[in-house]
């Protein structure tokens, strides 16, 4: 379980986080949402043990991240898996090594283990005959595969998504979801996913909670959120009609 | 800089001890560099050869060239001009590889899969500079000194027997040892500079640019400075 207590930041004067309070629950997946600029990387980059608040705690199955020792730091990080907004594929190494990295650096499994979990993951996403290309000869929706199966070849019992489709189309896009779900049925964890793909995002979330303004304004499930009067809330929603009604404006005009 | 430095001395005596890492490193700096220190080593010492005897002749004493363009080479211009060749060549792509890699979030990454990135990145390049700056610079030496050969015997006339002669009597195992401890904290120093300003590079093409750059003149500078403190407590 996750949970986010009252937490601040700053940078440079500017009060990015002001007292954000969250939980996480064991399974549970959490789409975080807010406009651009509002803080959401920067709050996931807290619970992620990158960035150290000024003020607040960060708990992780009732462990501050951020006050541990080395080592208890390191157990907690062993449970994360992360997609970052780029992938940030090792650009050096091919897909197959890419997936392959954490089993064999980190966790220094035998080389037959390491090829059989790897082919297998590579095979969920998609990727079968594509394990030799480089990041740089492969597509970015690719890319955010191959991201995503290494983030969760070890089994984390959580992981984070850093604006997992930004810069995909919506076919893509709508692919990269759909392959975050079946992930989750299959593996049963505890999930962050940073987004702006709004309702897109709702179908395969359990929560959804929007930063803004440094707090979260609120928290609660899609089909909350899609039925809430909260003009901060309903913007992020397209207005249809409005769009309907301007386009056969302009075609009339 | 010290609190990386120390961090980085710690981390390497401590497991996984990733050898293949460091040939990996090794053939990343070392042998890309080989082609250029050969160059630039055959032409130092050929003008070694032709300056020093110049001034050898007014004196009379062609026949020391040979052990005055090694020992020059040997105590002094190997070491120097090979870490200057290294850190243009091999010192800056070190710094503009962990610049991108920090800029794309790898080295978030490998922090995320609890796997040190100081550790896994900056441990080995140490542990190669230590190996490639000593043998490059004696690439460097020996190239020269057959620059310098080609010059002295077959450009102006020396006696080949009096060439390789006088520098058997006048080089001593101490000026070989002595540039080899040079080479050493060059290798230190300009891999602890350029790994450093690569980790912390600002964002942007810009923040990478800015930062190899930086590390280029800083370690020029740092091989100069640190030549002088050396030589005057070895001489």
């Amino acid at each position: 379980m996750i949970q986010v207590e009252d937490l601040h930041r700053a940078f440079d004067g500017q009060h990015v986080l002001r007292g954000v309070n969250l939980t996480v629950r064991e399974g549970e997946v959490l789409a975080l949402i807010g406009r651009s600029g509002y803080g959401k990387s920067v709050l996931l980059r807290h619970v992620m043990g990158l960035l150290r608040p000024d003020r607040g705690r960060i708990l992780i199955d009732g462990m501050d991240i951020h006050r541990v020792g080395p080592s208890q730091r390191k157990a907690i990080k062993e449970k994360f898996g992360v997609l970052f907004q780029g992938g940030a594929l090792f650009d050096s190494l091919t897909v197959f090594e890419n997936v392959a990295f954490p089993l064999r650096e980190k966790w220094r499994l035998p080389e037959p283990q390491v090829r059989q979990r790897v082919m297998h993951e590579l095979e969920q996403v998609g990727l079968i005959g594509s394990e030799h290309k480089y990041p740089a000869e492969i597509s970015g929706g690719m890319r955010k595969r191959v991201a995503l199966a290494r983030a969760i070849i070890h089994n984390p019992q959580i992981v984070f998504f850093d604006e997992p489709t930004t810069g995909l189309d919506p076919v893509t896009t709508r692919a990269i979801h759909e392959l975050i779900a079946s992930t989750h049925r299959r593996l049963n964890f505890t999930a962050i996913i940073v987004t702006h793909e709004v309702p897109d995002i709702f179908p395969i979330v359990h929560r959804v909670a929007l930063l803004h303004d440094g707090r979260i304004l609120a928290t609660g499930t899609p089909e909350s959120f899609m039925e809430s009067d909260h003009p901060v809330v309903r913007a992020f929603f397209p207005d249809v009609e409005g769009m309907r009604t301007k386009l056969s404006e302009e075609g009339g005009g | 800089m010290g609190v990386f430095l120390a961090r980085t001395l710690a981390l390497t005596f401590l497991p996984p001890y990733r050898w293949r890492r460091v040939l990996e490193r090794i053939q990343f700096l070392g042998v890309r560099t080989l082609f250029v220190i050969l160059l630039t080593g055959a032409f130092s010492g050929m003008v070694l050869g032709l300056q020093i005897f110049y001034v050898l002749r007014k004196f009379g004493a062609e026949s020391l060239l040979g052990p005055a363009v090694a020992l020059s080479l040997v105590r002094e211009l190997g070491p120097v001009l090979s870490a200057l060749m290294i850190t243009g060549r091999a010192g800056s792509a070190l710094t503009a590889e962990l610049g991108v890699m920090r800029i794309s979030e790898q080295i978030d990454a490998l922090d995320m899969m609890a796997i040190h990135p100081i550790h896994y990145l900056v441990v080995p390049n140490l542990l190669a500079g230590l190996v490639i700056f000593p043998v490059l610079s004696w690439f460097f030496d020996v190239v020269g000194i057959f620059g310098g050969y080609l010059v002295g015997v077959k450009l102006l006339g020396l006696a080949k027997g009096t060439y390789f002669g006088e520098i058997h009597t006048f080089l001593y195992l101490e000026d070989i040892l002595d540039g080899f401890y040079k080479s050493l904290c060059f290798g230190g120093i300009v891999v602890w500079i350029c790994t450093y300003k690569g980790f912390y590079a600002g964002y942007g093409a810009e923040g990478v640019s800015r930062a190899t750059t930086e590390a280029v003149v800083l370690s020029s500078v740092a091989i100069l400075l640190w030549d002088y403190l050396l030589g005057s407590f070895l001489f």
